[in-house]
């Protein structure tokens, strides 16, 4: 295998700008007459707009809902039976749904003076009672969100099984109820964007901090009622997404009507205190969930009744309904069990709209159902691992096609665990236990599995009937006439190495050194179509079609070369930058130069395209590869202070082949340090009123390098059957097993002292309030 | 979100500090404005001025003076940290101020500002108070020289005149042959605290300091009833649960949890010092 190809641990190309601060991001574009924006955001939950008094002085800086002219509102519909959609007014009209809902546009030279302009506006609200619980928002009697739905649910769903029949086998019966908190996706740079009119071309350029250039270049086209030809989004570097930049921003839209409003360019750049009082919008989830055992730990059915917190509006693409829809396909996670039953609704609340954070449902899903099979094993006093290996699909049975028809492309689950019992030492443990530690501490250790579907496709998607339906991803690569080779994709990456991993793909094929390819990203004009960054498709479908773009240039290339060598197309190969036949080369610079610049040694029947190809892709199969991992930790939980320390933590990762092992290496510990966060320290309460109670990052707390221990990652390679080069999406997967995981080992550290977590995060106060509420019940027990 | 317009001044003397102070009805001291600087972006804190003291050379001192360690207001965590300002003990004060935050907040942050923010979580606030420190306070009349245990009066707040400023912390340098104990709990690194106990053991005397609950630290000076045989010495000896029950006697307003990790904290800083 080349050095530089798929499977090569490069360094990243992207870093040279970006570790010496050489980056461009939205709050590095400086455009001449440009004008800052701040919005004056609602102070409260749930009110009614009685009136909004802007000074007179104002009134050309200071814009509302009225001043709007045929601006429609955002509309993210959902095919599934029975969803509600929602329409979010771009500024607020008639009432305001959510803390931070945008309700007036401020226009000024710098930003101060935008937020003292903020602060004089007057608006008279009439409060509502807030929805601020996603359980009491379900109850009949509750205050409505949207009035003319009746209820407060944008959608239902039903998985139906007899679960009657299951009881009455049962030998066991574990229930439990399960709570995920809000939480804030807090990527390094927040929320951006800068609208500019270009009257030459009578066209919007948008440049905004996006995941999805060409979904936000749709969204708006829709929203503002001009043609997509009329509208240019730029995405430049990106400081970190994980789902928070997946998203129309009502912001954008404003931002674009003022500046063709204004004809001047306008910037708003989202601060901290936006980001999470008007922006926590993830992983609340609640569950109450039955398992079904017989003696030996195999379970016989599963009876779920999941909500989510879904926020106030359906936010674009995704829609109110992917999180809590997805719970239901997912939450059997990588076990094979006859009858399940699972209730899901999504709520409506006073809150920011629900976004899928990195993991998406997964996070919370997995927390849920490795906590039940943790609970199932306390009851049947079974070693945990034993019914996870009870219970666990087969290595022989794949490809398998689950309860929920998801279709397992490949895998060996249980060898991942045994590796990761075998890493933790999970005997060496046991008996550290039953020892105890000299400090007081209690050690606990815990597992979790999960296999993550990516990449997943129109048949998928189709059924969601979102504004967005992948299909075929295209790449564009076109040679340079100094035999440099541009590739142009849709997607973007803002963290991921797409810049040194697609690059690794072309050099695969054609042999084009690393410093001789450029990527380019991040621009409706320059680059295909794309749904873009999510749901970890990149390296599969991007990079699918990279490689069907450099095939096709491969064979017109050697096409060409065949002539200067006076040989026959077949009988040449590319190697190394270089066409071979026999003993005879030729340099693909010089195919590239002839073809540019001297077209009179072309072969008569060239194919006239040339050397730039626009090809697609889409796997064999688009129902999602599936990448898994068994997480093992061990930790030493102080049962005076609730304090956790992480002494050890293993992941065992099979994500197909690895383009570059390391970036995918980077990618675990990124995820792992987000699951950590979820785990242990994030949390968005929201008071009665529905007040977001944490607005700076000294109340809402994440993981720093001291709270994230060295991981031992091990990796496993079963490539996927349907994709080109069997890669598989693994960007997300290290977010998604560290709550369960943790937690799992929080229980059994405390299992001598009778107390159990179904929580997250698991705080000290929530340790040491469960311990003695279990010392408060063994003592009236006894 | 940025903050609102205001003037700047920064003096080079302590007189025109105070001239400054005393001539505006909205002015505002900053020293390290490490918790100045978001209350003012988030329009928490909106003056008319800033009178910025961090060039104000006397307030850069620290000097051993006869009996006392002096240390001007404006001296930075940093400073401390680095071992570049008298200490006592076997370096507790270098080590409180390596426990501060972050090394860039310790950079700009300052004792002084510290102390005159009286954050009960504060580090400086629980350590200087086992120490027995004073603060020098400037105003139009002179200097006035008050304990530190009597400037602070409440959570975030202080005796401090509106024309005064906190000029100068003394330290008692006697200590220096005492025994040292401190311990934080937080919810991870650089975080504020959640409980600090501070311990400071000398041939006849304990001091103990409970300090990041919901008011300002309180002061134990004589440990002895939390400890079952009544031995301050005997750090195996203390008692969870006196020390709870005696936490709230003394006005501590915490729940069951906030009472037990104070409890703990005071034991471990306990156990640090008579080791």
């Amino acid at each position: 295998m080349d050095k530089a190809g798929i499977g090569a641990s490069l360094t990243r190309k992207e870093d040279d700008r970006l570790m010496r601060g050489r980056g461009q991001f939205v709050g590095d574009v400086h455009l001449a007459g440009m004008l800052e924006v701040a919005f004056l955001r609602s102070p409260l939950a749930h009110a009614r707009i009685k009136s909004i008094h802007v000074p007179e002085d104002l009134s050309d800086s200071v814009f509302t809902a009225a001043d709007l002219d045929g601006v429609r509102p955002i509309r993210a519909v959902s095919a599934l039976p029975g969803f509600k959609p929602s329409d979010q007014p771009v500024l607020a009209t008639g009432k305001v749904r959510h803390v931070g809902e945008l309700v007036a546009m401020c226009v000024a030279r710098t930003r101060a003076e935008a937020e003292d302009m903020a602060a004089r506006i007057d608006v008279d609200f009439e409060d509502l009672p807030a929805v601020h619980d996603m359980l009491k928002a379900r109850d009949r009697n509750s205050a409505l969100v949207h009035e003319d739905w009746g209820d407060n649910l944008f959608l239902e769903t039903l998985v139906n099984d007899d679960m009657a029949q299951v009881a009455r086998q049962a030998a066991v019966k574990v229930t439990r109820e399960f709570r995920t908190a809000r939480q804030c996706m807090s990527p390094l740079e927040g929320r951006g964007a800068v609208a500019q009119w270009d009257s030459r071309l009578a066209q919007l350029t948008i440049t905004s901090a996006t995941q999805m250039p060409h979904i936000v270049r749709s969204g708006l086209s829709e929203c503002l009622g001009i043609d997509h030809g009329a509208v240019r989004v730029v995405a430049p570097d990106v400081g970190g997404g994980f789902g928070y930049k997946g998203i129309l921003l009502p912001e954008e839209v404003c931002l674009s009507w003022g500046a063709m409003k204004l004809g001047r360019p306008l910037r708003w750049l989202e601060d901290r205190r936006e980001n999470l009082t008007a922006s926590a919008n993830c992983r609340e989830h609640h569950y109450v969930v039955t398992a079904y055992a017989d003696k030996q730990g195999k379970l016989l059915g599963l009876d779920a009744e999941a909500t989510v917190d879904s926020g106030a509006y359906s936010s674009y693409p995704f829609s109110a309904c992917l999180e809590a829809a997805q719970v239901a396909s997912i939450l059997p996670g990588v076990y094979d069990f006859p009858h399940y039953h699972c209730h899901t609704f999504s709520a409506a609340t006073n809150k920011p709209p629900i976004l899928p954070y990195r993991g998406v449902a997964r996070t919370g899903v997995c927390f849920a159902m490795e906590l039940m099979i943790d609970a199932v094993a306390r009851e049947l006093g079974l070693e945990p691992t034993e019914v996870r290996m009870q219970n666990m699909v087969r290595p022989e049975q794949m490809p398998f096609d689950n309860i929920t028809k998801k279709h397992f492309d490949s895998g060996d689950y249980p060898e991942a665990l045994r590796r990761a019992i075998e890493a933790i030492d999970l005997k060496a443990v046991r008996k550290r236990q039953q020892r105890g530690d000299a400090d007081g501490r209690h050690v606990g250790v815990g597992f979790a599995m999960y296999c993550e579907q990516a990449a997943h496709g129109t048949s998928v998607y189709a059924g969601w009937g979102i504004p967005m339906v992948p299909g075929h991803e295209q790449a564009n690569a076109r040679m340079t006439p100094d035999g440099g080779l541009e590739l142009r994709v849709g997607v973007h990456s803002h963290g991921q190495g797409l810049e040194t991993t697609l690059s690794q793909v072309a050099h695969e094929i054609l042999g084009i050194p690393h410093e001789k390819i450029m990527v380019v990203h991040g621009d409706t004009a320059l680059t295909p179509y794309s749904t873009g960054t999510w749901g970890s498709r990149c390296m599969v479908m991007a990079g699918g079609a990279v490689a069907a773009a450099c095939d096709e240039l491969a064979l017109r290339a050697r096409a060409i070369a065949a002539n200067l060598l006076q040989t026959k197309p077949e009988k040449v190969t590319l190697l190394n930058g270089k066409a071979v036949s026999g003993k005879v080369s030729v340099e693909l610079s010089e195919i590239a130069r002839v073809w540019y610049r001297r077209p009179q040694d072309l072969p008569p029947d060239v194919n006239p395209s040339g050397l730039e190809v626009t090809a697609g892709y889409k796997p064999q199969r688009d129902s999602g590869t599936f990448s898994y991992a068994a997480h093992a930790v061990t930790v030493a939980v102080d049962p005076r202070t609730g304090e956790v320390e992480i002494l050890d933590y293993v992941v065992v990762e099979d994500g197909g082949v690895l383009v570059n092992p390391m970036i995918v290496d980077g990618q675990i510990y990124g995820g792992v340090a987000q699951g950590i966060g979820t785990a242990l320290y994030e949390e968005m309460p929201y008071d009665a009123d529905g007040q977001p109670l944490a607005s700076t990052f000294s109340d809402y707390l994440l993981p720093g390098a001291t709270e994230v221990p060295s991981l031992r990652l091990f990796h496993m390679e079963t490539p996927s059957p349907y994709t080109r080069f069997g890669v598989k999406g693994i960007g997300e997967g290290g977010a998604i097993a560290p709550p369960a995981a943790i937690t799992n080992a929080i229980n059994d550290a405390l299992r001598p002292l009778g107390a159990e977590l179904c929580v997250s995060p698991v705080t000290p106060r929530r340790i040491v309030e469960a311990i003695r509420a279990a010392r408060t019940s063994r003592g009236a027990a006894a | 979100m940025k903050p609102v317009a205001f003037d700047y001044a920064r003096p080079r003397s302590l007189d025109s500090a105070i001239e400054l102070l005393k001539s505006r009805s909205r002015a505002k001291i900053m020293a390290g404005a490490q918790t100045l600087g978001p209350m003012l972006n988030l329009r928490l804190v909106q003056p008319g001025l800033l009178v910025d003291i961090t060039r104000i050379p006397e307030l850069l001192k620290a000097e051993t003076i006869g009996d006392e360690i002096l240390r001007g207001a404006c001296v930075s965590h940093a400073a401390i940290e680095d071992g570049r300002t008298p200490d006592v003990g076997s370096g507790f004060l270098r080590r409180i101020a390596r426990g501060i935050a972050y090394r860039a907040v310790r950079t700009r942050g300052t004792i002084g500002g510290s102390l005159a923010h009286a954050d009960p979580a504060a580090d400086w606030l629980s350590a200087l108070l086992v120490l027995g420190a004073f603060v020098e306070i400037a105003g139009t009349d002179g200097r006035r020289r008050v304990a530190l245990s009597d400037f602070v009066l409440g959570a975030m707040q202080c005796d401090l005149a509106s024309d005064e400023l906190l000029a100068a912390i003394r330290i008692p340098s006697a200590i220096r042959t005492a025994r040292f104990g401190y311990h934080k709990l937080c919810r991870k690194t650089g975080e504020f605290a959640d409980a600090i106990g501070a311990v400071c053991l000398s041939s006849d005397s304990m001091t103990l300091v409970a300090g990041a609950g919901s008011g300002q630290p309180i002061l134990f000076r004589d440990p002895s009833h939390f400890m079952r045989d009544g031995d301050p010495a005997n750090a195996g000896a203390f008692d969870q649960d006196l020390a709870m029950q005696s936490l709230k006697r003394a006005g501590h307003g915490g729940d069951e949890y906030e009472l037990q990790i104070q409890a703990v904290a005071m034991q471990r800083a306990l156990q640090e010092a008579v080791r």
